[in-house]
């Protein structure tokens, strides 16, 4: 039954048959039901422990327009963004090197119908809507702490999936350079700074000139001022540029991921 | 006896140690660097904020120096877990080195005290490091503070062992996927390294006193702040080593039980 669903529903691929990619993934995570529903626990964890914990220690922030909200609504938008952005990159990187390098999974997706642009996309939109799972129910989770002040939080699924997208995109990218699982060592070194400085834990106003500039141009912090800016309801038009900038990003990606696996796997 | 059996661990100490120097840059980012950033961000950057508010719920120190100790101890935690998982099923399952191991005279007790021991040193030397760090950026109010690594070495084994237990008797590594959701990144943020565990809801706050993790935080930032008292520091320290030589115990069976069928 839940197989006929993900044949029925309408993955949004326009060109190429993503989705026969997204059904074995599918069928190999029913297996594995536990692992994929333990990984909504991890960013809940972070958000109890700084929305009980933390928030009481700091007290009140002022936004850029002069919003006052708790610490806890402040920072949870920041771990919707994050968690986004780890749990793309995580199943673009490790699971796709497993799959390439051990699995073997990619030279045997090849020998069919399916082209590299088809093995990128599929695994992206698996990426995506297993993100958009944890996403929906971390926003579930916010709602009920009442840290979600605005209806425009309806759109902060979207930026989290928009997030997920350029994250998955380069994370598929890198993937096809890495050599050994030691050169993982790199995906950690970009991802867990930006977790930790993109404006996650305090205001990008707190940093002085030319580090405020380093920070404004990473992409987690593009997406945390999505997600910021959604749940408490403080929109404006820069929002646009944040957002395009993602779409960029993750259709680089993806075009570089696949003309790599091709060039890697079919010679 | 006992002389063989210290013998043979030191043979397999001098193994891991020549894997290690071969592998050792490997760690350097996950070991050294992430606890620097975490320092950075969270005690200064955070810092700055919750010190403006007041810090009267944290006994009046800086925050930068209420979290140091907690942060060291957390990090003890966390390399000697995850050199207790996939190294250990490594040695079973994929490279079996273990089974080579004990095609020598060692005995596999003697495969998993010079396994321990390993982790021991991993856990002391990166904690070292990091303790020089803290003291650097004046993490630390009293010299005391420096006897936050024997505990933080305290603490790092007494995870080590029960987790090394878990992992002879797993079949395949999505266990520690488990272990790392529900037992490390749990405690890492609910301990008391981040903020006192009064605040946290009743139930909770006994889930942190049961967390090994816990003592060794609360240990680690009295010596710190100079602010130790003989008897809870007595209790904490018997804690851990109960944790320690329980787990071990379970540990040799396990391993003795899954080579030796």
């Amino acid at each position: 039954m839940a197989t006929l669903a993900v044949r029925v529903i309408p993955v949004p691929i326009r060109v190429g048959n993503g989705r026969q990619v997204v059904e074995r993934n599918f069928l190999v995570y029913r297996r594995s039901w536990v692992m994929f529903v333990s990984g909504f626990f991890e960013p809940v964890f972070y958000l109890l422990s700084i929305g009980i914990g933390v928030a009481k220690l700091v007290g009140d922030f002022t936004l850029a327009d002069g919003t006052v909200i708790g610490y806890a609504a402040f920072v949870a938008p920041a771990m919707l963004a994050s968690s986004a952005m780890n749990g793309a990159v995580f199943d673009s990187t490790y699971n796709i090197f497993f799959r390439m390098k051990y699995a073997k999974l990619y030279d045997s997706m090849l020998a069919t119908p399916l082209r590299p642009w088809d093995v990128a996309t599929g695994e992206v939109t698996w990426a995506l809507l297993r993100g958009a799972c944890y996403s929906a129910m971390f926003l579930l989770v916010m709602l009920v702490m009442g840290l979600i002040q605005s209806w425009w939080a309806l759109l902060a699924l979207p930026a989290s999936v928009l997030i997920g997208y350029a994250f998955a995109g380069a994370g598929m990218a890198m993937t096809t350079f890495m050599r050994s699982w030691q050169d993982f060592e790199f995906v950690q070194l970009t991802t867990m700074p930006m977790f930790l400085f993109s404006a996650t834990f305090y205001p990008v106003q707190t940093y002085p000139g030319a580090i405020r500039w380093l920070v404004e141009i990473t992409p987690l912090y593009q997406g945390v001022a999505l997600e910021r800016a959604f749940t408490t309801g403080t929109v404006s038009w820069t929002l646009i540029i944040n957002a395009l900038y993602l779409i960029a990003m993750g259709t680089l990606g993806m075009y570089v991921a696949s003309r790599r696996l091709g060039k890697l796997l079919l010679k | 006896m006992t002389a063989v059996a210290i013998e043979n661990g030191q043979r397999q100490f001098d193994y891991w140690l020549t894997v290690y120097k071969r592998t050792w840059k490997g760690s350097l980012v996950s070991s050294f660097l992430l606890p620097l950033l975490y320092l950075a961000a969270m005690g200064i950057g955070l810092g700055s904020f919750v010190d403006a508010n007041g810090t009267g719920s944290l006994g009046g120190v800086s925050y930068l120096q209420f979290i140091a100790p907690g942060l060291l101890a957390s990090t003890a935690l966390q390399i000697a877990v995850g050199e207790s998982t996939y190294p250990v099923m490594s040695g079973l399952k994929w490279q079996k080195f273990y089974y080579s191991m004990i095609a020598t005279p060692l005995r596999p007790a003697d495969v998993m005290y010079g396994q321990l021991a390993f982790i021991a040193f991993r856990v002391a030397s990166t904690c070292a490091v990091f303790l020089a760090v803290i003291a650097a950026f004046g993490g630390l109010r009293s010299p005391l503070g420096l006897l936050g690594l024997p505990v933080a070495l305290l603490v790092g084994m007494a995870a080590s062992a029960p987790v090394c237990a878990i992992a002879t008797t797993l079949k395949n590594d999505s266990g520690f996927a488990m272990i790392f959701r529900f037992g490390v990144i749990p405690a890492f943020l609910f301990s008391g390294a981040f903020f006192p565990v009064s605040q946290l809801p009743d139930w909770i706050e006994w889930l942190a006193y049961v967390s090994p993790l816990w003592h060794a935080v609360e240990l680690s930032r009295d010596l710190s702040l100079n602010t130790v008292e003989f008897w809870p520091a007595l209790g904490s320290l018997a804690y851990l080593a109960a944790w320690f030589v329980v787990g071990t115990w379970f540990a040799v069976r396990g391993l003795t039980k899954r080579l030796i069928s």
